[in-house]
This record gives C-alpha cells, structure tokens and sequence, in this order.
C-alpha cells in the first residue's frame, strides 16, 4: 500500500481535526460492482464522500462508432446485465424509429412479455440483496431459484441465460414455442406464492424496517435536479414512469398502476420494487392471455435477417443475410432520441447517423450514471452501515455505471 | 410554441431551428447556454425542469468541429426538447449547468473526459471514466478503438 | 454401500494406520475444502451468484465459505472484464493472498479480453498476474464455471509440495513483477 497512491487522498485538514478516512475499495463484498467511495467519517458518523468510477469503462460508445447496427445489440445487453432485454428490445425500438418502421400488435405484447420478465429478475435482485446487505441471506437463496426459472424461459426463446441479445430489428428470429408459453404459464402460477413468502420475511420484519426506515432519503426536488428516474424516483414521490408518459410498444393497452412513496428513503425504494413486481406480473399475464394472431416479425426484408432456409438455398436470401450482418443498408441520415423504461429508470439512446454503415455517434443515457452522483448527499450524517444499505438499495449495476 | 417564446426573448442569437426530427432541435452560440437554460426552466410557461441528457459529439470536417448536446424535458406537459452548442478546437470552452442542475455535474465530466471540452464554472473538472494519465481525449475521431500500444496482435488474423 | 465424498489415494493400509504420500493427503484436504475470494466485475458475477445459488450449487465442492479478504482465501476467481484502471488493483489483492494460491480467470473478458477490444480494457488478467485455468463463455453457463473449477481441484490435488519454492516459479512471478 504506497502512501502516494493517487486513488488513496488523505488530506491534510483530517489530519488535524481528528476526521478519519475509510476507502470503501473498489473489491469490497458489500458494493455490487466495482466503484470507489473516500469517506471522511468523524467516529462512525459521515461527513462527507468522494467517488471514483470508471474501474469497468469498457468504452462502449467508442467501440459502437465502428460496428454496423445489428452487431450493436450485443454491448447493449451488457450495460445492465440484470435486465438485458430491456436494452436490446430499447434499441432495436431506437432503430426502427430511425428507419420510420412500425411494428405490429402481436410483436408490441411479446415484446411488453419479454421486457416485464427482464424487470422482474432485476427487481428480484435487488430487493434480495437487500437483505442480503442488512444480514437476512435466505431470501436471496430462494429468489435466485425463480430467477433460474426466468432463465429457463430465456433460453427457449433465444438460447442464452443472461446476456440474451435478444429479438432483432423488425420483430423476432422466432415465434414463442409451444414450451415457452408453457413456462411462463407455470411462471404466472408459482411466483406470487414466492413473492408473499419473500414478503413475509421482510416487509413487515421489525428488524427490518428500523434499519430501512429514514435511512438515506432524498426529497422529491432534489431527486428531479440530480435526474433520479424510475423505482428512486417514484420511491420520493414524483409519478414519473416512461411507459405512461411516453407509451411505447402498446403499453397505453394494459392497465397497471404506479407504484410511488412518499419519503424517499430505502424502506420506500423495497417497498416501490416489491409493488412493481407485482405490477409486472400482472402485465405478463395480460399480454399473454390477450396475445393476438400476427406475424413475429414485420415486413422489412431490408433490416430483417431471412430465414436460415433460406439463406443455405436461394441466391437473394444468402446476399441478404450478408448484407445486413455487414451492416450496408440504407439508412437515412437524422438523429434520433428513444427512452425505454428499464430497471433502473429512464433509459435513453441518442442516435445519429450520417447514411453509413455504422452509427455516426450513439450515446446512451444510463440511469445509473446519473443519479450514482446524489450518493454522498443521501448519507452525510448517516453511519456506515446505513450507507451499506443506502447503496444496495440505489441499485447501482456497475456495467451501467460505466458503460 | 416553445420556440415562439424562445424567439421573443432570444432571437437575434439562435442559430438554427430544426423541427423535422422527433422533438424541436434548437442550434445556439455556446456562450448563451446558460441564459437559455435557466429561462427554459424558469419560465412559467415553458418549466423545462428535467435535465434528461448531456453528451459531446465530433464533426471533424465542419469549422466549429466539438459539439455538446442538451436534452430537456418538461415533465408537466411532456415536451422534449434539444439543444446544441459548437464550439472550435482552439477554445473550447462552454459555461457550466451544475448551478442549475445538479444532475449536469458528471455528466459534463463525461463530455469533458471524452471530447476535452472545458466547462468553466464546474466544481471538479477531472476525469472521471478513463484512467487520469491518458493524454488523449478518446472520442474525438483522429483515435481509433484499440489500444494503439499493443504488439501481440498479428495483422494477418485481423483482416488488415 | 459406504458413501465417499473423496477418494483415498493410493497407499498401504492395515488396522491402524495407513501409509501414503505426504503430498497426496495434502492434496486431497486442500483441494476440498477451497476458500474462494469471488472477484466480480460485470456480468460474469451474476453467472457466479446463479452458481452459488442452490441449483448449481458450488457448495458441495467445498467452497461454501466465501473469503472476501484476500488474506484468507485460497482461490482468487477473477470474473468479468478488468479495465486497465482496476489492474493494479488485481495486482495488489493477489500479492496480499498468501502461498498456495490459484486464480481462474472466469469469462472471455477476464481470458482475453472479450469482446472489448478498446483502449481501456486490458486484454486478458493474464498480463498482470500468473493464470492457472481459464474459464471461456461470455457468460460461461454455471456448469462451465463448475468444470473450470474441478480443474482446478485436479490442480490443487496434483501439486508437488515443494513446488512454490521452486525456481521456476519464482521466475514466473518475477515476470509479472511480484514479489
């Protein structure tokens, strides 16, 4: 350990006032991903924290300037890799908005299937690592086994457990199978048993809730001026859900309601995850009983793959298949902004593009990049164990951080 | 409109109005920035409150190549709107929003890790995703992807 | 039929005793009883937790007991792509592991880099520090990383007790800088 680390700052007032510093590490079992905190604690109180990120930049916007429009998908699944197809369906949405597709009904329900099925796992995640951080470690063990179930129903429709790249640019590759529908059938009847057992353990646990409540709030102004978005956000009482506000992919159909709280603290934030996965569920089970008849896929033989029929056997299929993977399609040039809700808040892709094969400039607008930064706001005064919970709670996924 | 009210109180400065994409794009000189945002949020009529998004792009061949990019949102009504800013290579220097918004403060750390635009005003100008000894400004588009350090790569595998 | 959890190696035996190799025995209450210190970065990590879960369970190998402190763990699991910002990083939490001490490289980001092919990423946790097995998949499915790790319990088992002091090896962490 050298004393002239940069990564390590002990400045010279804390030597004086009797401030201790604590360097929360980037390896340290309690943050989820790898991010930095410096606090200056005086006792066990915080006074205040310094952050450094960027220990998993993987400079994705860079790499994404020099891969054609298909190959993009798979950096996106691994952003928020909790959630995964939330990212992909959100750019396949993006260019199809910049192509001028539409889709159809029966690709808008699978899609709002796959997308609810993507926030339940991030949401089990969470709200069971939770109590993983306050010391309650079973729950984690039994939701793990539903997110393995999850995992089932992801591989029947694309073959992969969690970076799924799944879906394509004009619909599916696949319809759902017969044993698809199944699973997420036995899904719909086995998860609210589960979900009241997760409940019964800590909502109304007496432990529990004095270690979560009034710990690490934030008001609902200064959660809008740091950008909060999505379970943090409604957790302080502001309504803001993109699929209300800005419906995309049919959600205005489905009836579901917004959960919000009213303090802003991480009891509100577990209770706020624990009401939408209820909500979630419910949407999964509407859209599919309500699935209409239609194609998997639109009609756009300029962006969509062929079938592999056809590209081993007939002439076009084969050049199209090779033209689309290379990415030399015709794509108009304009710039376009397209938000989907993901597990975490209100996720943006900003895309320009000048005509040619790859993206000119893609930005991605990552909900936890920005409110990460209202982090040492939220626990100046608290104890350190109340910032452990604060940051489990925040759900900060460090792919996402960094991006 | 939006733009109506933008032009009574800015006119002569606005750039470029461009309403044929998906939401309004406003074009302005850099040095206004700060006056347009905080009227765009305090105005009664118009309450842009909600800062969505901040980000740099590069266009070499034009005379003002760095660029910054504004999103803003008026959670009320559901409007969005954007805004763009260049500036030139030699002085690239852009006023700050950390006092209007607390959410611009990395996010304009970002832009300036990436693209070496300086934010005057901000509180903590210093990298925040690169490591702090790179001497370049990776997004600008002179810089290719790979570590041009490297020696184990055989241009014969890789198609050069 | 008695159940066994290990094998005995090979050995004389007779009422009362059992004559064997000092290594082999070594071996094998190692290569049961591994403390893991999970180092998880990105996606890999998720991969790893569905490992630790119950129904791949990494448990039944020994390994139910997590070392997040390097100072007590055996196996240091790097899983997930390391940037070049977190390489010193890796660097320091491997020198504070004490002697035997193994790594699995878990992932295509941690073996090679990935599909990250950019100026921040470094290719591969083998340019600083000694890899024993690597793991490929991105992400390897939790059978993947079981197999990985019963490679190394083959390692563990197998290994000559006089091996960490051995020239060789000494060179081999002189090449990457650790004392």
């Amino acid at each position: 350990m050298d004393i002239n680390d940069p990564h390590i700052t002990i400045r010279p007032e804390d030597i004086d006032k009797q401030y201790t510093t604590l360097n929360l590490g980037p390896t340290h079992p309690a943050t989820h991903g790898i991010f930095q905190n410096i606090l200056t604690m005086d006792g066990e109180i915080i006074i205040d924290a310094e952050q450094t990120i960027g220990y998993i930049h993987r400079a994705f916007e860079k790499i994404a300037e020099h891969k054609p429009y298909y190959q993009v998908k798979p950096l996106t699944d691994r952003m928020n890799y909790c959630s995964s197809p939330i990212n992909n369906i959100g750019w396949d949405m993006t260019v199809e908005k910049l192509l001028g597709i539409k889709s159809n009904k029966r690709i808008d329900y699978m899609r709002i299937i796959v997308m609810e099925l993507a926030r339940i796992t991030d949401h089990l995640v969470c709200n069971s690592v939770i109590g993983v951080d306050s010391g309650a470690l079973t729950g984690f063990t039994y939701v793990f086994q539903e997110r393995e179930a999850i995992y089932e129903i992801y591989e029947e429709m694309c073959g992969a457990r969690l970076t799924t790249n799944l879906g394509r640019i004009g619909g599916f590759e696949r319809d759902f199978t017969p044993a698809a529908i199944e699973k997420i059938k036995a899904l719909i009847k086995r998860l609210p048993g589960k979900l009241r057992e997760f409940e019964k353990l800590l909502m109304r646990n007496r432990i529990f809730m004095d270690r979560t409540i009034g710990v690490g709030g934030i008001s609902a102004e200064r959660a809008l001026n740091y950008g909060f978005t999505g379970p943090n956000l409604r957790a302080a009482g502001v309504d803001y859900d993109v699929r209300m506000m800005n419906p995309y992919c049919s959600y205005e159909d489905f009836n579901f309601t917004i959960p919000i709280g009213t303090q802003g603290d991480t009891y509100d934030r577990f209770c706020v995850r624990q009401e939408e996965l209820w909500q979630s569920l419910k949407l999964v089970e509407d859209a599919l009983n309500n699935l209409p008849e239609g194609d998997y896929h639109m009609d756009v033989p300029d962006i969509y793959l062929p079938p592999k029929e056809d590209v081993y056997d007939k002439m076009e299929a084969l050049i199209y298949h090779f033209k689309i993977v290379m990415g030399e399609i015709n794509v108009p040039i304009g710039e376009v902004y397209h938000a989907v809700e993901g597990g975490n808040g209100e996720l943006g892709f900003y895309l320009v593009s000048d005509g040619g094969r790859t993206p000119y400039r893609l930005h991605f607008r990552r909900p936890s990049f920005i409110y990460y930064q209202a982090f040492p706001e939220m626990i100046k005064g608290a104890v350190l164990s109340d910032a452990i919970l604060t940051m489990s709670s925040m759900n900060v996924i460090a792919g996402e951080l960094d991006a | 409109m939006i733009i109506i009210r933008l032009k009574e109180k800015f006119g002569q400065r606005i750039i470029d109005v461009d309403l044929s994409n998906d939401m309004p794009v406003i074009t302005i000189p850099a040095d206004s920035i700060f006056n347009v945002v905080s009227f765009l949020k305090n105005d009664s009529n118009l309450q842009f409150e909600f800062l969505t998004d901040i980000c740099g792009i590069h266009y070499p061949d034009k005379d003002l190549p760095l660029g910054v990019v504004y999103h803003l949102h008026n959670l009320r009504e559901n409007k969005r709107i954007r805004l763009k800013i260049f500036v030139s290579n030699e002085k690239p220097e852009v006023p700050t929003l950390t006092h209007i918004f607390s959410s611009a403060n990395w996010m304009e750390r970002e832009t300036y890790d990436f693209y070496g635009i300086r934010f005057i005003g901000h509180p903590n100008l210093i990298r925040i995703l690169n490591v702090e000894y790179l001497d370049f400004f990776p997004m600008r588009k002179e810089y290719p992807v790979e570590d041009p350090t490297r020696e184990d790569k055989d241009n014969r595998f890789f198609g050069r | 039929m008695p159940y066994t959890i290990a094998e005995t190696p090979d050995g004389y035996s007779s009422p009362g005793f059992f004559a064997t190799q000092y290594d082999k025995v070594i071996g094998l209450a190692r290569k049961n009883s591994i403390w893991p210190l999970p180092f998880a970065t990105s996606c890999c990590g998720i991969e790893f937790m569905a490992t630790m879960g119950s129904h791949y369970d990494l448990g039944r190998f020994g390994s139910e007991r997590l070392s997040f402190s390097p100072r007590q763990a055996d196996l240091l699991m790097v899983m997930g792509t390391i940037a070049k910002k977190m390489g010193p990083i890796v660097h320091q939490i491997y020198e504070q592991m004490a002697e035997p001490r193994w790594v699995i490289a878990v992932g295509a980001c941690a073996a090679s880099g990935g599909i990250f092919d950019s100026y921040s990423v470094l290719q591969g946790v083998d340019r600083v520090i000694p890899v024993d097995v690597y793991v490929p998949g991105c992400p390897p499915r939790p059978e993947q990383i079981i197999d990985g790790f019963m490679k190394i319990q083959e390692l563990v088992g197998n290994e000559p007790l006089r091996r960490r002091y051995s020239t060789e090896y000494r060179e081999l962490l002189a090449k990457y800088g650790i004392k």
